[in-house]
């Protein structure tokens, strides 16, 4: 596999050969990054620059390793072999400057929305008065104004994952990186977070890299796709797909360049398929 | 735990212990632990005496027949109890009380019922092993898929068949893993009643050597009993592996 | 392994009136199950007592009436507060030395290396036969005992202090180190708040064995409280005295463990708790 294949006319003007990809100010810049477990190779020398302010997603099918790759952007998993630099930087553990959102939604199932949400803030060893302020207001803006004292437990999935996010946005770090976030998380209330989040990107003025499967979630919020494919896990492709967000949401899922994108994605994807 | 590189084996701790053991032993500290070495060399000693071997005989059939029963009324029992709610809700509370009871308080009205003999060792043996093989068999037919008995009914099975076609070889790992627990507690049920019969099998030996002071003999004797427990257990936990082989996929 | 069954399954309501007399049932339905199950046992033992099937079978009521005597003239009373004394000290001793020992093994793979085959081992192997060695040190007194408690508690609360340990949540101490949280803030704030509820019924676990070894030796090493009373009746041939103590303790292990279990399900898991 490699960008050839997803070689079309119609997406020509959207493609990029990866290594060239130089933007003035990368917020995360991912070099030669070699992941292996073992005997079996994982990531295979990636290099990729993530532009501040945008939000970039990292697609691909299951065993691209784009989880992996997440993770060790968030300095939770230790590559290889290559280095991540953040903010010009190069970091090797877990920083201020990133923020992780976890597919399981990793909530303390001890401690109220309240504590959860101000959890990093308590490790910073910040005062409670002032960490539940932060903490309340990502919560209203999250939408769960009325729920500070309740536990994970009495949430919906979607709820949990509210809190999972509001929980990230309230240490103010320059980057969010979500792992799946939405996977656990009903179709209707799925779209309505793909809405939520696009409000929140707007809002927020932060940089995101986000990691799905879904092929239309990644059109839907991303500003940038990288495509990857797996065994050993490589860039494939990166896609910017160009999509009006001006417009409501249910126009752009009707939108032809939204469909045709999605088209593309699939049709480059569909030989990784069972 | 890997050193140097090279990766340690968790039960190599056991020599460790052993060695610490030894130097204890050597140093003369307490009479109550004699050095490992003058341990084996009397275990090896004891195997080879006539009572040893009678109590070891004495010992295995208490514990076969007690174990026998424990699976021959346990399973069923369990198997009736996942499948019929009477029967569950009849039988429940009481397999709950005495899977945690304090059965060692039980062996004396035992011994009175029973005698001072080996038909006791087989009821506390029984009484040991039977309550967690009745839960588990229980848990096991409980968690057996709707859809699979299902499935069996409308491709026209009987209920017997599907007893034992569908349910009992689902629950077989459940089943297999109650067994295993049901060894345990066995063993310590058998070691337990013939303690406090303290006239038949190990429990005569015990009494003997811890009476003469014969600590060599009665660490040997122990550490026998501990292998034999911690053998069975693994011969148990290797046919539970083989069954879940299949079961990983459910 | 002792689960209180709760499953008193309901059938579903068919409309909003029978709702509510279908859900009465069914919460009476799991009392009503006890009082029968009770009656049924008693009952039993009771026509078992009066055929007899033996010289030494109390019927129910005689042993239940050998109870009462007992409480009233105080034996019985005296006799617990002497059993329960090392049961509490020995289950409190197990229960911070093996908590401790089985937190550092779950947080250390060099502890557990050394520490997790011996208490398997432990666990696994018949440690009554070890009981009378304690007399030869500490005499028949309430050390003795409560060593005897200990040798029987202590490796099952290790063992599952070691699991809850390592069974935490992986993603949740992900999530602290993400948040740069320290080793100390892992382990105060993530790792044991997670295992607890798993450190509680290794408790709870501790305090059956601890029932278990108190009654070994009372019977075995050092006739005093339940154990006496239980010795001394069976050598008067006192059978309904002896089963009515027999039964005590076994009455008093079983609603203590219950106790413990409704704690762990209605304090320590929230989140399985019933909304």
């Amino acid at each position: 596999m490699n960008a050839a294949a997803l070689a079309n006319p119609a997406l020509a003007k959207d493609e990029f050969d990866p290594a060239s990809i130089v933007t003035n100010d990368p917020v995360v810049r991912v070099e030669a990054i070699s992941k292996h477990y073992g005997a079996t190779e994982a990531l295979r020398s990636i290099d990729l620059q993530f532009e501040r302010g945008k939000l970039t997603t990292l697609l691909g099918p299951s065993g691209c390793g784009k989880t992996t790759l997440l993770k060790i952007i968030a300095g939770l998993v230790p590559a290889t072999s290559g280095r991540i630099v953040v903010n010009g930087r190069a970091v090797t553990g877990p920083g201020p400057e990133r923020a992780f959102v976890f597919q399981d939604f990793a909530l303390m199932p001890w401690a109220t929305v309240m504590r959860n949400v101000a959890f990093g803030l308590e490790l910073k060893g910040r005062g409670a008065t002032e960490r539940n302020r932060i903490a309340r207001h990502y919560i209203e803006e999250v939408g769960l104004q009325g729920f500070e004292d309740k536990y994970p437990h009495e949430l919906s999935g979607g709820m949990r994952q509210r809190v999972g996010i509001a929980r990230a946005f309230s240490v103010n770090a320059d980057v969010l990186l979500l792992d799946e976030p939405f996977s656990a998380v009903d179709e209707q209330n799925r779209r309505k977070f793909q809405e939520d989040l696009l409000r929140l990107v707007e809002m927020e003025r932060k940089s995101f890299i986000f990691v799905t499967h879904s092929i239309e979630e990644a059109v839907y919020v991303s500003d940038r796709i990288v495509l990857l494919s797996p065994r050993p896990g490589r860039v494939s492709n990166v896609i910017e797909p160009r999509i009006d967000r001006t417009a409501n949401p249910d126009d752009i899922r009707r939108d032809p360049g939204y469909l045709d994108v999605v088209e593309e994605i699939w049709q480059g994807l569909r030989h990784y398929a069972e | 735990m890997t050193l140097f590189g090279y990766r340690i084996p968790m039960m190599a701790s056991l020599l460790v212990w052993a060695l610490v053991w030894e130097i204890v032993g050597r140093l003369d500290v307490i009479f109550l632990i004699p050095p490992m070495t003058a341990i084996i060399a009397a275990g090896i000693d004891l195997v080879q005496t006539a009572s040893w071997q009678n109590a070891t005989l004495v010992t295995i059939r208490s514990f076969i027949i007690g174990m026998a029963l424990a699976i021959g009324v346990g399973v069923p029992l369990g198997v009736m109890m996942g499948r019929v709610k009477i029967i569950d809700n009849i039988f429940g509370l009481w397999v709950n009380i005495f899977v945690s009871a304090p059965l060692s308080a039980l062996v004396p009205v035992l011994m009175i019922l029973f005698g001072m003999g080996e038909a006791t060792i087989v009821v506390t043996v029984f009484l040991f092993a039977v309550w967690i093989i009745v839960l588990d068999a229980r848990a096991g037919v409980m968690q057996v898929p709707t859809s699979l008995i299902e499935m069996a009914r409308s491709y026209g099975a009987s209920q017997p068949t599907i007893m034992r076609k569908i349910i009992l070889v689902s629950a077989l790992p459940e089943i297999l893993a109650g067994v295993r627990i049901g060894v345990i507690r066995g063993v310590k049920g058998v070691v337990i009643g013939q303690i406090l019969v303290a006239i038949i099998g190990y429990g005569e030996l015990f009494e003997l050597y811890s009476r003469s002071f014969d600590m060599e003999r009665f660490w040997a004797l122990t550490m026998v009993l501990f292998a034999a427990a911690m053998v069975l257990s693994a011969i148990v936990e290797n046919a539970e592996k083989r069954i879940e082989y299949y079961a990983g996929a459910r | 392994m002792s689960v209180m069954s709760d499953d008193t399954s309901v059938a579903p309501p068919a409309g909003a009136t029978r709702m509510q007399s279908l859900r009465l049932f069914a919460e009476r339905r799991r009392s009503f199950w006890v009082v029968l199950s009770l009656l049924a046992l008693f009952t039993a033992w009771e026509i078992a007592g009066r055929i007899p099937i033996s010289f030494a079978f109390p019927t129910f009521l005689d042993t239940l009436a050998a109870f009462f005597e007992m409480v009233g003239d105080g034996t019985m009373i005296r006799a617990f507060f002497l059993t329960l004394q090392p049961l509490v000290l020995g289950v409190a001793i197990s229960a911070l030395l093996g908590i401790g020992i089985g937190i550092a093994m779950g947080l250390s793979d060099k502890l557990e290396w050394l520490f997790a085959p011996v208490f398997i081992v432990l666990q696994a192997a018949p440690m009554a036969a070890l009981v009378p060695l304690v007399t030869f040190v500490y005499g028949i007194g309430l050390v003795a005992k409560t060593l005897a408690v200990i040798m029987l508690a202590l490796p099952v609360i290790v063992l599952n202090s070691y699991k809850a340990v390592r069974h935490v949540n992986p993603s949740l101490v992900d999530m602290c180190r993400s948040f740069q949280g320290s080793r100390r803030q892992q382990i105060f704030r993530i790792i044991i708040p997670d295992a607890s509820p798993v450190l509680f019924a290794g408790l709870r676990l501790g305090v059956a064995a601890g029932f278990i070894g108190v009654m070994l030796a009372e019977l075995l090493i050092t006739p005093t409280g339940i154990g006496d009373l239980i010795t001394y009746h069976r050598s008067v041939a006192n059978y309904a005295h002896m089963y009515a103590a027999v039964a005590a303790i076994i009455a008093a292990s079983t609603v203590t463990l219950a106790l413990l279990q409704w704690f762990e399900t209605n304090v320590m898991r929230p989140e399985k708790r019933r909304s």
